[in-house]
């Protein structure tokens, strides 16, 4: 029984980054915009939620930058590809790694150092197998995470804005003549992408206490992955998130066995996506305007 | 036709009055100097050729593009340089050419789509629902609201465009091209629509290019030529031929006329002496939606003849040329190319067997914009003008030159990018090249798809001119056009293609304008 | 013509203009002179000898990255797979060395080595192509998964089969091996500029003939540009988009020969890391041409050394910084100067 908690827990802490980054990446990509930039928005969440808690001593002002740090980063990727038209692909690459560059000057700026921070203030979830399901509660990250997509979910099917980001990603032309401005939907869409992405870094660097380099460690593409293989569905992405997480989960359980090496665990989330965008299983299909003007 | 006649009818108000009007995109001036006088109450029709700046100059007044220069006023207002929201609000409405409506979405969803009623942060759909649902049932159109607007007819999607824009309170409506897609019985029923909304105080306002239904349903005409107002009549008392003349700018021969009147007509050729050039037999090809886009049909061009085909656009014919060409595929069925099986060829094995195909869309698939016209030229051909591997050069400009003279191609400089040339010169390279096969066996089928779409009047003599010496050169021709005039002036035998399926085939002598315009609609002879 | 020139320049112009602005902002951040510090920077790159050498040694990698990329970016489509394609293309090569016997010529050994990263790389390149051109799966995506999928699997190669114990990386190649730039100029002394820079220069002088001189590149630039036109006038569109992956996988694949045949003479997991992506700001600001990828390679090659150079008046991490600049700039001015570009000629 405990073990089947123990594994629900972890389960659930190594989803919560996914599901916030799929959260936000779903509600950009319906908008039109490709959310390539899932991973260098965490990263960049991770960093400024790091140096908020750090200079504050508070976790919450540090997730609050964080939000901002991924705001910021969101406005930017807006602003290269809404205003100046740049390539969403080129543009969220350029995103990604001027956020790994950003973030390596200004740690190495700031704590004089090239590989991690000083351990700040951050959410404590219990590390006991016993403690663990408790532990979780402590962390307000987890159940705000968990809460995430049903909220997304709510947002996109259920509310005027959420309809008209639906309405922009699959004919911006037809939103534009009944006087919804595509820009503005997308510059939000953006930005609250950023935003959503970034908590679930802060939720990274919180969690640990500390930030070290690159520990998005490749974070926000599972979340792509997810979105793609929940057919840009903010509930399927969700699953596939918690799916992703279970499989690490057990991977890390039977490490002790050396039942299946860890990478080709780590390969699942991708080689799914694969296989769900080929059709195997019904074919992904993406919103029509997706990386279009 | 010189001169503009602006004088308003005395007693109506002015609904609409823009003035001088100008609109560039990059390079193009669609709109150079255009106004616009539409009154209070009445159909007004805005016509001109394809091209002209119709739909250009009505999304200015829908508040889509705003102007460059030039004042637009709608019920005394100054409203120059709007937003589409404010000509909303202002009960300013259109219906695209190309529907405006998300697919993925539903019927309730796409009329209530910027003006979104709400209870607390949320959507109220069933309040939504209730009133998308009782302004259909007013104005007649039977829907069901939660459909999702993929899965509706192209006639159900041009309702549910019309709803959005009463559901707006819209009292001046603009429909662009309206008809193009539906068949007569729907035209019939959108003009009972139009005729109640008019009647009802409300102004329309129609782009056409159709004399026939310019006359048919219009009060007021004004004629737009190469971006300017060039010309405004009464429909009343205005002969077609009078208003032809205004929109193209000189004295032009209809092409009801040429029939009628045998000026100009082709001779026909002895088509039943011929061999089968081309042959169909019971092809089926699937659509988009995986519905029968052909559906079992069977049919064959001879030698030396013009097989035109004519019915309303999406009724199979982009698909069975496509298929004919091998750019789609076939699901079941055989084409036959001069006697030789051609059903699984690949489009470059049927090029090698004497099938050439101008495409429907020129700028999508005739050519790539950005390479030279030499290039052009040869696109497709490349490896017959290599050298040990490599592009000789020196071959490739001689055929550009040689093809520039003999379709007179203009500006004349091979390098140019097919980007600068007017539509007219652009569809001279894409015939230019489909005729063409320099080491290869000679052509023996053309398939002409919409050869003059977009081509201005001087290049469409020409290609007209080109298709019929082809055609005597002994090749047999599949020719498709929206344009009635052009399958009746052209053709030797006349096919209506309906709902995927041959309805019939009837020698030219046999056809006119009153027998195949039911075929077309799906009426059995 | 003149307008088609100012379009390809001015991009990349503006783009060095926009990281040189923000360059400064960091370096005023650290109370640094930017004068000093570009000062500096130059002096460690092309100053002396050793520091060009190094320059040289990672513009190698990065033009065949740069290639690889604007390979794709010319048939339309975008390979953000290269790193994994390179890291592919560097084992390969290193499994041949290792499988030769030792003392086995140069001349034999070279070749065979380079064929093997070639047919890696291009094996890598290859699957994306097929599944575009059979399923249509975007090749973004799916070439950014494949990343993942085969830096995994070689991660586990090395960790459990290939590994000297207590390293990630394999025992060094018995034949293969690229003589160093020092051995033919001994002020390179150090450095690791080696013999597969021809190799590479040789690379991009052969996909510049192939793209315009060709057949094969004429139908590669059609499909590019226009695929529905390309089809229409009986090009294989499909075939074509897998004959440019392929090509482009290859490309990347052949730059695991500077490291491994080149420098360290074994296969090391994680040289790669990172070459692909800046493969795409190469192919970017090098406008998709292999000389102008050539000189791309060059000035980001210059920036990475550059970071080195400068690190005791700034952190070297700036660097990383500007190539985010770079490549944000480089892709909003593409768009933009077109779009001024029309304006001006609409005025005339």
């Amino acid at each position: 029984m405990s073990e089947v908690l123990a594994f629900i827990a972890q389960t659930l802490r190594i989803a919560i980054p996914y599901l916030f980054a799929a959260a936000g990446g779903v509600i950009a990509e319906r908008a039109g915009i490709i959310s390539l930039t899932l991973e260098g928005f965490m990263l960049g969440g991770a960093f400024t939620a790091m140096l908020g808690s750090y200079w504050s001593g508070s976790p919450w002002i540090g997730a609050l930058c964080g939000i901002v740090g991924g705001l910021a980063l969101g406005m930017l990727h807006a602003v290269s590809t809404i205003r100046f038209k740049a390539d969403q692909v080129v543009s969220g690459i350029a995103i990604n790694l001027l956020a790994v560059g950003l973030t390596r000057y200004f740690l190495k700026l700031v704590f004089d150092s090239s590989s991690n921070s000083p351990r700040v203030a951050g959410f404590s979830a219990g590390t006991s197998a016993g403690a663990l399901m408790s532990g979780l509660l402590r962390n307000p990250l987890i159940p705000i995470g968990l809460l995430i997509i049903p909220a997304v979910a709510w947002l996109l099917y259920r509310t005027p804005f959420g309809l008209r980001v639906r309405a922009v990603g699959e004919h911006p032309e037809a939103a534009m003549t009944v006087g919804v401005s595509v820009k503005r939907v997308r510059y939000i869409a953006v930005a609250l992408s950023g935003a959503l992405a970034a908590l679930g870094g802060a939720y990274l660097s919180l969690d640990q206490h500390q930030f070290t380099d690159g520990m998005s460690a490749g974070r926000g593409f599972i979340a792509l992955a997810a979105i793609i293989f929940g057919r840009w569905d903010p509930w399927r992405a969700g699953l596939a998130c918690l799916f992703f997480a279970a499989a690490e989960t057990l991977q890390i359980q039977l490490q002790g066995m050396q039942a299946i090496p860890s990478q080709f665990v780590q390969m699942i989330p991708y080689v799914l996506t694969i296989i769900a965008l080929v059709g195997v299983v019904g074919r992904a299909t993406p919103p029509a305007a997706l990386g279009r003007e | 036709m010189t001169g503009i006649e602006t004088a308003p009818r005395a007693s109506a108000a002015v609904a609409v009055r823009m003035t001088g009007i100008a609109k560039r995109f990059g390079d193009c001036h669609a709109v150079r100097d255009a106004s616009l006088e539409v009154s209070t109450g009445e159909i007004h029709a805005l016509v001109g050729e394809n091209g002209a700046g119709k739909s250009t100059l009505m999304r200015m007044l829908a508040g889509i593009y705003a102007p460059d220069a030039g004042t637009i006023e709608v019920s005394g207002r100054d409203v120059t340089g709007w937003s589409a929201a404010e000509a909303i609000d202002a009960s300013v409405g259109m219906v695209h050419q190309h529907f405006m409506l998300v697919p993925t979405l539903t019927i309730a969803e796409n009329v209530i789509l910027g003006r979104e009623p709400t209870r607390g942060l949320a959507i109220d759909f069933p309040r939504a629902e209730r009133e998308v649902a009782a302004a259909a049932e007013k104005s007649g159109f039977r829907m069901h609201v939660r459909q999702l607007v993929r899965e509706l007819s192209v006639g159900e999607q041009q309702r549910v465009e019309i709803l959005k824009t009463l559901v707006r309170g819209a009292r001046i409506l603009i429909l662009d091209e309206p008809t193009a897609v539906l068949s007569p019985p729907e035209v019939q029923e959108l003009w009972r629509v139009l005729r109640a909304l008019r009647d009802d105080g409300g102004t329309i306002i129609l782009i056409t290019h159709k004399l026939d239904e310019v006359t048919e349903i219009s009060d007021t005409i004004t004629v737009v030529r190469a971006g300017r107002t060039v010309a405004r009549f009464p429909t009343a008392g205005t002969s077609p031929a009078s208003i032809a003349r205004a929109m193209v700018g000189r004295d032009v021969v209809l092409a009801g006329d040429v029939v009628h009147e045998g000026v100009g007509l082709a001779p026909l050729s002895n088509g039943a002496d011929g061999p089968p050039a081309l042959e169909v037999r019971k092809l089926i090809v699937l659509g988009e939606r995986g519905t029968r886009a052909v559906d079992d049909v069977s049919f064959a061009v001879r030698a030396g003849e013009i097989l035109g085909i004519a019915g309303v656009e999406g009724n199979g014919q982009s698909a069975l040329i496509e298929a004919i060409a091998g750019l789609r595929r076939v699901e079941s069925g055989e084409i036959l190319l001069g006697g030789r099986d051609a059903t699984s060829m690949s489009v470059r094995e049927r090029d090698e067997h004497g099938l050439a195909h101008i495409p429907e869309d020129r700028h999508r698939r005739g050519l790539v914009l950005d390479f030279s016209i030499a290039d052009n030229l040869i696109l497709g051909r490349e490896r017959s003008y290599a050298h040990n591997g490599v592009l000789d050069r020196a071959r490739i400009l001689a055929n550009a030159r040689e093809a520039i003279a003999r379709a007179d191609i203009r500006p004349a400089d091979p390098m140019l990018p097919a980007r600068a040339l007017s539509g007219g010169n652009q569809q001279k390279i894409v015939i230019a090249r489909a005729l063409s096969r320099p080491t290869m066996e000679p052509t023996i089928v053309l398939l002409a798809a919409q050869p003059t779409r977009g081509v201005d009047v001087g290049a469409i003599e020409l290609i007209h001119a080109r298709l019929r010496a082809a055609r005597d050169a002994g090749m047999g021709i599949l020719l498709v056009s929206a344009e009635l005039s052009e399958i009746l002036a052209l053709s030797d035998r006349v096919a209506v293609m309906y709902g995927g399926e041959i309805a019939a085939i009837v020698p030219r002598s046999d056809a006119s304008e009153e027998m195949l315009g039911p075929l077309m609609t799906g009426a059995r002879v | 013509m003149r307008d088609r020139i100012v379009e390809a320049v001015l991009p990349p112009l503006v783009a060095l203009l926009v990281s040189l602005v923000a360059g400064d902002l960091l370096i005023l951040a650290v109370r640094q002179s930017p004068g000093a510090v570009y000062r500096l920077m130059l002096e460690g790159t092309w100053g002396n000898a050793y520091g060009f050498g190094q320059v040289l040694y990672k513009t190698t990698t990065l033009i065949c990255t740069g290639l690889a990329v604007a390979v794709g970016l010319r048939a339309g489509l975008f390979n953000i797979g290269a790193e994994g394609q390179l890291a592919a293309g560097g084992l390969a090569a290193a499994l041949v060395g290792l499988a030769l016997p030792a003392g086995t010529t140069a001349l034999f050994a070279v070749p065979l080595c380079t064929l093997g990263a070639l047919t890696a790389g291009g094996a890598v390149g290859f699957v994306p192509g097929v599944l575009r051109a059979k399923w249509g799966a975007h090749e973004v995506i799916t070439t950014i998964m494949l990343n993942f999928i085969v830096l995994a699997g070689l991660s586990w190669l090395i960790s459990t089969r290939l590994r000297v114990p207590e390293t990630l990386h394999t025992q060094a190649i018995h034949a293969g091996a690229l003589p160093r730039l020092s051995a033919l100029w001994s002020a390179f002394h150090g450095s690791a500029a080696n013999g597969s820079l021809a190799i590479e220069l040789f690379a991009a002088l052969l996909i510049w003939w192939l793209l315009f001189r060709t057949p094969s590149g004429l139908e590669l630039r059609a499909v590019g540009l226009q695929p529905d036109a390309a089809e229409n006038a009986g090009i294989n569109v499909g075939r074509t988009w897998i004959r440019a992956l392929t090509i482009s996988g290859a490309l990347a694949g052949l730059g695991g020969i500077n490291f491994v045949l080149g420098y360290e003479h074994y296969y090391e997991d994680g040289f790669a890391t990172g070459a692909g992506f800046l493969g795409i700001a190469v192919a970017l600001v090098g406008r998709s041409n292999p000389l102008g990828v050539v000189l791309a390679a060059l000035f980001f090659a210059t920036l990475s050394q550059g970071g080195l150079a400068i690190n005791a008046l700034v952190p070297k991490q700036m660097v990383d910084a500007l190539q985010g600049v770079v490549i944000l700039a480089m892709a909003a001015s593409v768009p933009e100067v077109r779009r001024v570009l029309a304006h001006a000629r609409g005025k005339r």
